[in-house]
């Protein structure tokens, strides 16, 4: 009797261990979530003692090594918003178009070929889509459009991000578009609607939310993507009028600078301030993404 | 079992011991990488106890590292900024500097383009923004694309200082963080204009004169290029002796050859 309650008591024992191990083991990547945030929230916030808030984020003009230097970062955060809106231009109807023919019309034998050789495009190094922007999109572009002067520009950058992003939304579009009620489609059916109707009037809206988060997840990708944009967009820091005109990104900022920065001067701090800015964006657009997929769970009698 | 645990023990102090390497960090600009690393694999093979671990990043994190004592040797393609000095002095290291190498600054356009000869001025005008068509300096009537490097680079301080004067570039030059990128650019388009290393010059690329002085290594060496700058690097004041005798070594016969077989050119 006594022998089986050590037995107990080993096995409660082991499963503590297991339990505080695999406790540390979540709690690592909060830590690291913390450690980034203070690391540069510390970094970017002695940027506002030499700058005035209006003149950094209002200044059109980016010198930063230069003497008085020049810390302006309007043409950067307009470059990553203007070649983010053309991504998803991009991206939407490719991505939740691609995602309505795998779930609705393409025969199994399409499917099973079709949703991996789109995941496969996910997997491709942002460094092979910025050779593949800079040897064949650019000449390809400069070509089409004779008198630009360089096929660096906005829109390439555009449509390379555009099929970076295609992965994420069309795979979490697919997901919304299986997690509709099958009662909600049988029921559809059985008024007599057709397929097309059916998807019109019942699947996407039914789906509306998920796609909705697929979207704002593909900006989310669009915008932190840091290699293409370097080699494709072009890097001129000029406030985007065309989508012709090279243009510089945040990402493409930190990524060329930060390496030849000296420690603790001013274009440093501005650079965190500009990861900062960047984060800024992300945690937004991912704060509207979970509010709106508790909600559509809640609509589709799923949630609480 | 502890019997085991022990001799694998032993056994691990003891490969320790045959393999005492002393270590040498070497980090900073990437334009001195390639002969730092060339210079670091022919000298380990002379000299099997020393490991050298050569690292880019850009001059100044090279620098950086030397003042925070990470690193034994900072490359820089610039001289040591007299901030970084006073940086280094607040943690008590005074930077000591070697002139290893000269590097000329090759200014490239692309094949189709018919320019030869640039003056220092009409480079100046056209990085400026002043000079916006080919036709005014004597080419075809295209609008010139200006190609950069990041600002913070040490190639584009160096072009900076020798032919801009701290004038700024025109604010919508086309930006690239390599000279490897900068040379693919002008590659694919036939109006742009750039600058790279004397190193990363190829059959692909075609570089012009400078006030009539054709871009070699012979005119780099004699001063008479006009787009010329040495290549540095820095240890503390009193280094160990494995870091000042590799540096001897870089500076050396057989170091200056290696110089010369990266590319760019041997002071000596």
């Amino acid at each position: 009797m006594n022998r089986l309650l050590t037995k107990k008591q080993i096995i409660y024992t082991k499963e503590l261990i297991y339990k505080y191990i695999l406790a540390i083991l979540s709690l690592t990547s909060f830590i690291c979530l913390i450690g980034i945030i203070v690391i540069l929230f510390k970094n970017g916030i002695p940027t506002f003692k030499f700058i005035g808030f209006f003149d950094l984020f209002l200044g059109k003009f980016w010198y930063p090594t230069y003497n008085p230097p020049d810390f302006g970062i309007l043409p950067l955060i307009l470059g990553s918003i203007w070649v983010t809106f053309g991504a998803l231009l991009v991206c939407i109807p490719l991505g939740v178009g691609g995602a309505i023919y795998i779930y609705e019309i393409a025969p199994i034998w399409q499917k099973k070929i079709l949703k991996p050789t789109i995941e496969l495009l996910g997997s491709i190094p942002s460094v092979v889509y910025g050779l593949f922007g800079m040897i064949i999109i650019a000449p390809l572009l400069q070509n089409i459009f004779k008198n630009i002067p360089t096929g660096l520009c906005a829109l390439s950058a555009s449509l390379i991000l555009g099929i970076m992003a295609i992965p994420t939304v069309c795979s979490i579009s697919e997901d919304a578009f299986s997690s509709v009620p099958k009662n909600m489609i049988e029921a559809s059916f059985a008024l007599g609607a057709n397929r097309w109707q059916t998807l019109i009037k019942i699947i996407l809206p039914a789906a509306g939310s998920g796609i909705s988060t697929a979207i704002i997840l593909g900006i989310n990708r669009a915008i932190g993507e840091t290699m293409t944009v370097l080699m494709v967009a072009g890097g001129a820091t000029i406030i985007p009028t065309s989508f012709l005109q090279p243009v510089r990104t945040m990402t493409a900022t930190i990524a060329a600078e930060m390496g030849e920065a000296v420690y603790g001067s001013e274009h440093y701090h501005v650079l965190f301030t500009i990861g900062l800015v960047l984060f800024a964006f992300t945690f937004i657009f991912n704060i509207i993404a979970e509010i709106i997929t508790k909600k559509y769970k809640i609509k589709l009698g799923q949630g609480i | 079992m502890k019997r085991f645990i022990l001799s694998i023990l032993v056994g691990l102090l003891s490969i320790n011991f045959i393999f005492a390497f002393e270590e040498i960090t070497v980090s900073g600009s990437t334009t001195v990488l390639p002969i730092a690393q060339a210079a670091s694999e022919d000298y380990m093979n002379t000299k099997k106890d020393i490991s050298i671990s050569v690292r880019g990043g850009g001059s100044g994190v090279g620098i950086t590292s030397l003042i925070d004592g990470r690193c034994d040797i900072a490359n820089s393609s610039r001289k040591i900024k007299d901030k970084e000095i006073l940086q280094a002095n607040q943690n008590g290291i005074k930077p000591k500097e070697y002139i290893i190498a000269m590097d000329g600054i090759a200014v490239i356009v692309n094949q189709t383009n018919p320019i030869k000869n640039l003056t220092k001025e009409q480079l100046k005008s056209i990085f400026t923004g002043k000079t916006s068509n080919w036709a005014e300096v004597g080419g075809k009537n295209q609008k010139i694309v200006v190609v950069s490097r990041d600002s913070a680079s040490g190639t584009f301080e160096a072009f900076n200082t020798l032919v801009l004067d701290e004038e700024k570039v025109r604010e919508d030059a086309l930006l690239d963080a390599s000279n490897k990128g900068v040379a693919t650019i002008i590659e694919k388009t036939p109006s742009a204009i750039g600058y790279i290393g004397i190193a990363y010059l190829s059959k692909n690329t075609k570089a012009v004169d400078i006030d009539s002085i054709t871009c070699s290594k012979q005119n780099v060496l004699n001063n008479s290029y006009p787009l010329s700058r040495n290549l540095y690097m820095y240890t503390i004041e009193n280094p160990k002796t494995s870091v000042k005798d590799f540096i001897n070594f870089i500076l050396s016969q057989k170091g200056q050859k290696i110089v010369t077989e990266t590319g760019y050119i041997a002071i000596k």
